[in-house]
């Protein structure tokens, strides 16, 4: 627990349009911490993630995974540093005319010669290990199943072992159950809390339900307009706390 | 408001009416500039009266040759498709907006397709002829060209309308550009991709009997010569084989279509 596994020193994101995303934000993770990110809408949340693997380039500011610079990294780098860090989106992103088992293997692609991966050609064991995943997470009776006659919650669990086929030492979810009801959202928090327990994955998850973050959090970041607000333990975030990383700013304005 | 919108509609009448004698203005000028009288017309039926009279019963001299022939056209119907179904492909990635890899390089793929699309295969098959001498390589590169021309334009609107999510989470998982579009994009746009490309192969059947006719090879040429020797009775025959033809790849392809719609998923697996 006290390996440092990512340093994030000075981040800052602007969009092209001139919005300041990220202000200059600094973090640091410990291998195998589960962090959630609370914050209003706007706030910078998936900026801030997707930053992370440069599916958004940040504008400033060094991003240091195992000790090295992704900012800086070229395109053949970026891909081995990718592969190693899982991502979950809240629209699932699978390839939905495809099977499940065939989702599942996509996780493997960055350990494939380029044309290996895209012609599909994946070996036996590769095929084994996938169904192995998929029984993890619960749906060894989909695998053969097209993704998309599976439920939200079922999706979002085969996003989950696409990410864990990846074998990453990192896993980043962006409002994993935004889209899903409470119950799915409470199976697909425990299959993601689970893998990161049994796997030993470093995690940080954005959420928008506050009580889903305290329950399944170690650590909790709340960012608010572009900057970290406040970064603790559960018990640290109290009532006024809450309030104070949701109040908009004419609320916080005195009448 | 009533009283604008009947002068609205007298308005409407007018231009109407305007428009109606322009018209017909242009079809009397046109038939005297290009010297079709009255005369000239009730000839021509007599004419086709003994074209007719002529045509009856369809015979064939050689069965073989032609039945040959009608093989030659389909072939270069389906090998002219397959090539422009693969050079569409690889086009329409690259003119796909969302997946190029620089929007020059989009607007340049956009407009090469649409100035191949405007000029008609008939003119394409010319031109190969002068470029590849006559027969059937000049057939298959008219109808390739041809296809491309309208292929990467469907392609490439069904590419720009993909789910962005997919192509971040293989990114996201380090694959590289084509293995993103090997497995994410193009298993995602299948099923129009076979219907567009079927549509196109019916299309490419249709005209591969005619461009024969100006000798790049199939059974046009069969008609084109019968024509000339003034027997109307094998152009008859020529014309019943094109039209079956015609009809099969039809029913073939909506058969296809069909298929595959249903077999997608099974064929992925
Ligand atoms: N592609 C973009 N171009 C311009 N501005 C953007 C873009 N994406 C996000 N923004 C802006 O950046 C800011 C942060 O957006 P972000 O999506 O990171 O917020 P968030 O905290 O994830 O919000 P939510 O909870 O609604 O998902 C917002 O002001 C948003 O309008
Ligand atoms: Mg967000």
């Amino acid at each position: 627990m006290m390996e440092t596994i990512l340093e994030i020193k000075h981040l800052n994101k602007t969009y092209p349009d001139g919005t300041e995303a990220l202000k200059d934000i600094s973090l640091s993770v410990k291998k195998g911490e589960f962090i959630v990110i609370i914050g209003p809408s706007g706030a910078g949340k998936s900026t801030f993630l997707r930053s992370i693997n440069r599916l958004s380039e940040p504008s400033g500011g060094e991003i240091l995974f195992h000790g090295e610079d992704i900012v800086k990294a070229n395109r053949a780098k970026l891909r081995k540093i990718r592969r190693n860090i899982g991502m979950i989106f809240q629209g699932f992103n699978l390839v939905k005319r495809l099977p499940t088992v065939r989702n599942v293997l996509h996780g493997k692609l960055g350990y494939m010669s380029t044309w290996k991966g895209a012609l599909g050609l994946f070996g036996q064991e590769e095929v084994e290990e996938a169904l192995d995943i998929l029984e993890r997470v619960g749906l060894e009776k989909q695998a053969f199943k097209r993704a998309d006659e599976l439920s939200g919650g079922q999706q979002q669990r085969v996003a989950i072992a696409r990410a864990i086929n990846q074998s990453p030492s990192m896993i980043l979810a962006d409002e994993p159950i935004a889209s899903l009801d409470p119950n799915a959202s409470r199976v697909v928090m425990d299959y993601l809390q689970k893998a990161c327990r049994d796997e030993g994955f470093t995690t940080i998850v954005n959420l928008h339900q506050v009580d889903f973050a305290k329950e399944y959090a170690d650590r909790i970041v709340g960012i608010k307009n572009g900057e970290v607000y406040f970064d603790g333990p559960v018990h640290e975030l109290t009532e006024d706390v809450i309030k104070a990383i949701y109040a908009t700013d004419k609320e916080a304005m005195p009448v | 408001m009533i009283k604008n919108k009947e002068t609205f509609r007298q308005q409407k009448k007018v231009q109407n009416s305007i428009f109606t004698f322009l018209a017909f203005a242009f079809f009397v000028f046109s038939m005297l500039q290009l010297n079709i009288v009255p005369e000239r017309i009730v000839r021509s039926i007599d004419r086709l009266g003994y074209i007719f009279s002529n045509m009856f019963p369809p015979v064939t001299n050689e069965p073989l040759n032609l039945f040959g022939a009608a093989i030659e056209s389909i072939q270069v119907a389906i090998l002219g498709t397959i090539l422009g179904v693969l050079i569409s492909l690889f086009l329409a990635v690259l003119a796909a907006k969302n997946l190029t890899f620089s929007p020059y390089l989009s607007y340049f793929i956009k407009a090469f397709a649409g100035f191949v699309r405007a000029v008609p295969a008939l003119i394409w098959a010319l031109l190969f002829i002068v470029a590849v001498g006559l027969g059937p390589t000049p057939g298959i590169l008219a109808l390739a060209i041809n296809s491309i021309g309208m292929l990467v334009k469907v392609y490439g609107e069904a590419l720009e309308e993909i789910d962005m999510g997919i192509v971040e989470a293989l990114e996201s998982a380090g694959a590289t550009k084509l293995q993103v579009i090997l497995q994410g994009v193009f298993p995602s746009v299948l099923t129009a991709f076979t219907a567009w490309s079927l549509f196109r192969l019916d299309v490419n059947i249709r005209y591969s009997a005619i461009l024969g006719v100006v000798g790049a090879g199939g059974i046009g040429w069969e008609l084109m010569k019968a024509a000339q020797m003034s027997r109307y009775d094998e152009a008859l025959m020529v014309t019943i084989v094109i039209f079956g033809m015609v009809m099969s790849a039809e029913v073939i392809s909506e058969f296809m279509k069909k298929r595959t719609n249903a077999a997608t998923a099974q064929a992925l697996n």
